[in-house]
């Protein structure tokens, strides 16, 4: 229940490998392998006159993780590093194109289908980036929170889902006689509230955040991450929780997954991850923040930017930007390996021990 | 600051409509010293962005500059022709803007872009301003700037188009850049080599810069001091490190504490309860008085202005002398 503090497993994340049956008791959540390409070849006829060949874009190559329930997962990368291609995966939107992932030990690629059981549908709720294109501007409040209920009939009757709906928006600090406005007349903030309501509409246990906040001004993104930290408090909630901002995961996360190029590169508890990050690309995040704490020091900005997803580089796709390649990272693939002391990642000169442990950040 | 380059005095911006008027700006006044970079920070629809507008003389009709003025290096602006107006554009003031797809035209090269905007401004040939071009954007850190300047805009990359846009500003050699949230649009990574850019280049050819965003991570980094605005108006301004460690006006100090931090580990952030008002609503007085901890009854009926506060200026009726006051 408790999200921080866990003291049981802390690195149990580190020894995941195989399908669901050897899952333990406390993962709510298994990635394994998981991988999506999405065909962006030029149309038929283009290729068929003009003799251009099929591309294929790897949005989410091999990816792992678990989440275990209770716990906040933060994923963290660039655009287009594929974090937001997870969640759609997690939740139904996309279809896997390899690899599996299950949800308390069943697969989840029913939900693409369609043909999920809605046990496991009202499970599984996402909250989106933005509020503005998530509700439907013709409907009221009222309707829109009472949706889930209605589809999962899990209250009987027009008074009492009337009841149910008003303690759901109290519950996000709305008033009940907001049901009747309409979503135009309300803040980016209090429709993200909405959008909170209806999502915790279905008594789901396991919500997938696609940055929440970030359409969000600061103040009323802290309004928004204090009042996802009571909700979870209070209804055990586990989240994956997915966003561009290393201070947002760094404040919401338990454990942290830095996302490149769609695969992940690093995996730790978080502090470890922000006090000793192993991969350099999360080095390079973390130079690349500004910080309040920092003011007047120059950070060092880094070279380079995120290469085309369509011609990645070969080997380790970050190896262009890294100070540390060598001839082994231009060619072979790091897999996501356990590292020295805590975590795990994908880098060949962590392995090699090429690169030295640093001494804790700050 | 003896000879601001930049002089904002008591600037009101107005947007006439049916309803009434609303204004969207009241009374916002500050200075800009050469070579000085200004940060303004301020949750959206602070009037931030309306600010600088109103400098550069591209407000959109209906709205408009209903009072104050507008100094630059003495000379009033607010109140130029069109003609006049356009000529000091870009010339005197250049303009970097968040999404550098709209300031640049899709159909034309990036060269022609920038040699047009270079003819525009200064008496040179095409030849020389082409080669001006291409040093433009080897300074603006443009790899192989020789060939990529014939390239057109969707061939470069978003870090790359913003530093493009820096190029076609710094042209001209303003002496003032109005930067509206050039790095919103950006990843981190490349955020960071953006500010880097604007710093260098502003150290270089001692550019002042009035830097608008919502990210006080960014004028942490950048700027020599910052005003914090809210609803329309100054809340506080000063140098950044004092605004930032000892923030004196409610409203900076609950915004301080609502940014997520790396170091440290908080439960909950600090939270100001409520929004900002809308235009059509502004509270009397204060216009923070509805959400800020520490009104009384003053703050309701009338409206501070900037009042001294240690290291820098708050409008907030705490640090009027003779009204209760605890000390810093």
């Amino acid at each position: 229940m408790s999200p921080t503090g866990r003291p049981e497993g802390e690195h149990r994340s580190a020894q995941h490998e195989g399908g669901p049956a050897s899952a333990g008791a406390d993962v709510l959540l298994r990635v394994a392998h998981a991988g999506k390409t999405f065909d962006v070849s030029p149309p038929w006829l283009a290729r068929t006159l003009g003799g251009q060949p099929r591309r294929l874009l790897h949005a989410v190559d091999d990816v792992s993780f678990d989440i275990r329930r209770g716990e906040t997962l933060g994923l963290v990368g660039e655009s287009g590093c594929g974090k937001s291609t997870v969640a759609r995966l997690i939740v139904g939107l996309y279809r896997l194109s390899s690899g599996s992932i299950f949800y308390a030990g069943e697969s989840v690629a029913a939900l693409a289908s369609g043909n999920a059981p809605r046990s496991l549908r009202r499970r599984l709720q996402m909250i989106f980036q933005d509020p503005y294109a998530s509700l439907n501007p013709r409907w009221r409040v009222a309707d829109i929170v009472a949706e889930p209920i209605r589809a999962h009939r899990l209250v009987v009757g027009g008074k009492a889902i009337r009841a149910r709906v008003d303690a759901l928006l109290s519950h996000v600090g709305l008033a009940a006689a907001d049901g009747r406005k309409y979503p135009h007349q309300f803040s980016g903030g209090q429709r993200q509230r909405i959008s909170i309501a209806r999502a915790l509409a279905s008594e789901p246990e396991f919500l997938v955040c696609d940055e929440p906040t970030s359409a969000l001004d600061v103040s009323v993104q802290a309004q928004v991450l204090n009042l996802m930290r009571d909700l979870q408090r209070e209804l055990g909630l586990t989240y994956l929780f997915i966003s561009h901002n290393l201070a947002v995961v760094h404040h919401v996360a338990d454990r942290v997954g830095v996302m490149y190029l769609g695969r992940i590169v690093e995996l730790a508890d978080k502090k470890p991850l922000f006090a000793t990050p192993r991969h350099p690309y999360t080095r390079m995040l973390l130079d690349a923040i500004p910080d309040l704490a920092m003011t007047g020091k120059a950070r060092t900005p880094v070279a380079g930017e995120v290469p085309n997803p369509l011609t990645p580089p070969p080997g380790c796709t970050f190896h262009p930007r890294c100070p540390h390649a060598n001839d082994r990272c231009r060619s072979e693939v790091p897999k996501l390996a356990p590292a020295p002391l805590a975590g795990m990642v994908a880098c060949h000169a962590v392995e090699e021990r090429r690169i030295p442990i640093v001494a804790e950040r700050a | 600051m003896s000879n601001p380059l930049l002089e904002v005095r008591d600037l009101r911006v107005e947007f006439p409509t049916r309803r009434g008027t609303l204004t969207a700006v009241d009374g916002v006044s500050f200075a800009i010293a050469p070579g000085e970079v200004l940060g303004v920070v301020g949750e959206s629809g602070a009037g931030k962005s309306l600010t600088g507008a109103a400098i550069i003389g591209l407000l959109e009709p209906p709205g408009r500059i209903a009072a104050g003025e507008i100094r630059l290096d003495g000379m009033r602006i607010d109140n130029l022709p069109h003609e006049a107006m356009r000529r000091i554009r870009g010339r005197r003031i250049g303009a970097i803007f968040q999404d550098p797809l709209t300031s640049l035209d899709p159909l034309y090269s990036i060269g022609r872009q920038l040699v047009e905007t270079i003819r525009t401004h200064l008496d040179m040939g095409d030849a020389a301003a082409r080669r001006r071009a291409i040093e433009l954007l080897g300074e603006v850190g443009i790899p192989a700037a020789g060939q990529r300047i014939d390239q057109y805009p969707h061939q470069f990359s978003g870090g790359m188009r913003q530093r493009v846009v820096i190029a076609l500003a710094i042209a001209a050699q303003p002496q003032l850049i109005i930067a509206d949230e050039p790095t919103t649009a950006l990843d981190v990574s490349i955020q960071a080599q953006i500010i880097a850019l604007l710093k260098r280049l502003c150290r270089d050819h001692g550019t002042a810069v009035m830097l608008v965003t919502h990210d006080m991570g960014v004028i942490a980094e950048t700027a020599d001091r910052v005003a914090v605005m809210y609803a329309g108006r100054i809340a506080e301004i000063g140098p950044v490190a004092g605004v930032i460690r000892a923030p004196r006006h409610p409203y900076t100090i609950g915004l301080m504490g609502s940014i997520p931090s790396l170091v440290g580990e908080r439960e909950h952030l600090l939270q100001i309860d409520g929004t900002m008002p809308r235009l059509n609503a502004i509270p009397t007085g204060c216009a923070f008085h509805p959400r800020c901890e520490r009104v009384f009854d003053r703050c309701q009926r009338e409206r501070p202005d900037l009042l001294d506060a240690g290291a820098s200026r708050a409008a907030c009726w705490l640090y009027a002398s003779g009204s209760r006051k605890e000390g810093a």
